[in-house]
């Protein structure tokens, strides 16, 4: 038991001191997975959105491939960027393997689905409340998902947050097209393995415990924005 | 004397008009030409009110038959449609109407000081000036359903549809809203309403179209069709027995 009581300690201790490298590594974890997550916001709530608006052949198929998407797993979209990324692969050219780049892009591809199957339920079920107003108002489609997007937005942000906390919490895609390396692609999970690997748990509890304070303290602010905006605006 | 000769014009003529939907048959080969007077039409639940209201809007494509909207000015009617449960967007309730009107081909052009002003205009005269600031969502059902009343008229209608528009209201709410529905008929709009209230539609209607499993059970001016019904429906309607 006594190792859980040093983890706490060396969690403390890390977080307080304010250790360089620490920090470079939780700022390396929360760039790459932002970046992540914005892309995917942009592109996911756009999907989303237009395949709750949308009525056309293959939509259920669509829907059931993007649900099925999002258990993706991480270590096989690791490897299908990897084989993109790698030189003898179609996008070698852009020599962004074992770069940030490309662990933002392996995440995209992790988290994209997440935000446009979530985003489209939310969509949807504001388009069965808000169909006939809009339709009557001779709104266009691609104008209704757009302003639904934007009426639902505080939904959404719980959205964009379960896709932050599978950036997060992901290890594997970016341990293939990152690499781990020391300053330039390691982040809190790659970091953690690597410590549990070499054996020293209390230094690896420790990132986990500072990666959750840090996931928990997002959610907690986006549950508050998401009150306070019911409250706001009804 | 022009508008009594207006009012006697034909608003629209339903022709054989059918609607089935989920094995029910909501109209049933239902003809009607409804003049250009003030409309109520009422009926038991399930006579097919709110349907037929969808399918002259166009929400609903019907089944058979076609709805023939007469030019107004020599030009198709611009259609509002208010509906019994106000959908406001998580806006202010200015930019609720401005929204609408962004929308509309009329105003697409309009500058956005001459939007504010056109959604000012019709607030005031729904008696919302004063919360043209405040989210629309937070506002009561009254206030959200007069806010969903200016949208409809800023837009300039030939034709408002208000399906049961005081169905989900308190009694001075809803006091305050049949006066507004009285006010934009007043302006010239023609206002065809759907109403379970047979007291609004007693004093609004100029001519009642009563409704009866999808069929037209009868057609008459509103003193006629209060005073006197013709069919068995309409008085059992009027007498409380058919709800």
């Amino acid at each position: 038991m006594n190792w859980i009581g040093e983890s706490l300690g060396a969690a403390f201790s890390l977080a307080l001191a304010g250790d360089a490298r620490l920090l470079a590594i939780i700022g390396l974890s929360l760039k790459v997975s932002l970046a992540a997550v914005v892309l995917a916001t942009l592109v996911g709530c756009l999907i989303g959105a237009a395949v709750a608006v949308a009525r056309f052949a293959g939509r259920r198929v669509l829907i059931v491939l993007l649900n099925a998407a999002m258990g993706l797993p991480p270590v096989v979209v690791g490897l299908v960027v990897y084989l993109l990324l790698s030189r003898a692969g179609p996008l070698g050219d852009l020599g962004l393997l074992f770069t940030p780049a490309a662990m933002v892009m392996a995440q995209f591809v992790l988290i994209t689905p997440i935000v446009a199957a979530l985003s489209r339920q939310v969509v949807e079920d504001a388009w069965a409340q808000y169909e006939e107003q809009l339709r009557s108002l001779g709104v266009s489609s691609a104008r209704a998902a757009l302003t639904l997007i934007w009426d639902t937005r505080f939904s959404l942000a719980t959205v964009v947050m379960a896709g932050l906390g599978r950036a997060m919490a992901e290890v594997g895609a970016v341990m293939i097209v990152g690499g781990n390396i020391d300053g330039v692609t390691r982040v809190m999970t790659t970091a953690i393995a690597l410590e549990t690997s070499k054996g020293d748990l209390p230094l690896a509890l420790a990132l986990g415990l500072i990666l959750l304070a840090i996931v928990l303290g997002l959610n907690a602010l986006a549950h508050a924005m998401r009150e306070w905006s019911v409250r706001r605006y009804g | 004397m022009a508008e009594i000769a207006d009012q006697a014009l034909p608003l629209v003529r339903l022709h054989d008009l059918v609607f089935e939907g989920r094995g029910h048959r909501a109209l049933d080969a239902l003809s009607a030409e409804l003049p250009r007077r003030r409309i109520a039409i009422l009926g038991p639940n399930g006579a097919g009110k709110s349907v037929l209201l969808r399918v002259m809007h166009g929400l609903l494509a019907s089944t058979a038959g076609r709805v023939e909207w007469m030019p107004i000015k020599g030009q198709a009617p611009r259609i509002a449609m208010v509906f019994q449960r106000p959908v406001l967007l998580r806006r202010s309730v200015e930019d609720n109407v401005i929204y609408a009107l962004k929308q509309s081909a009329a105003h697409r052009g309009e500058t956005g000081r001459q939007l504010r002003e056109r959604a000012q205009t019709a607030l005031s005269k729904v008696g919302l000036a004063g919360l043209s600031a405040r989210p629309g969502r937070v506002l009561s059902g009254g206030e959200q359903q007069r806010v969903a009343l200016a949208r409809a008229w800023a837009l300039d209608p030939d034709v408002l549809l208000l399906d049961e528009p005081t169905a989900s209201l308190d009694p001075g709410a809803t006091r305050a809203v049949e006066a507004i529905i009285h006010e934009i008929a007043t302006a010239g709009v023609a206002v065809v309403l759907v109403t379970h209230h047979r007291g609004i539609a007693k004093r609004f209607a100029e001519q009642v179209l009563f409704l009866d499993a999808g069929r037209v059970a009868e057609q008459a001016s509103g003193p006629d069709f209060f005073n006197a019904p013709r069919s068995a429906a309409a008085l059992a309607y009027l007498e409380g027995a058919l709800a």
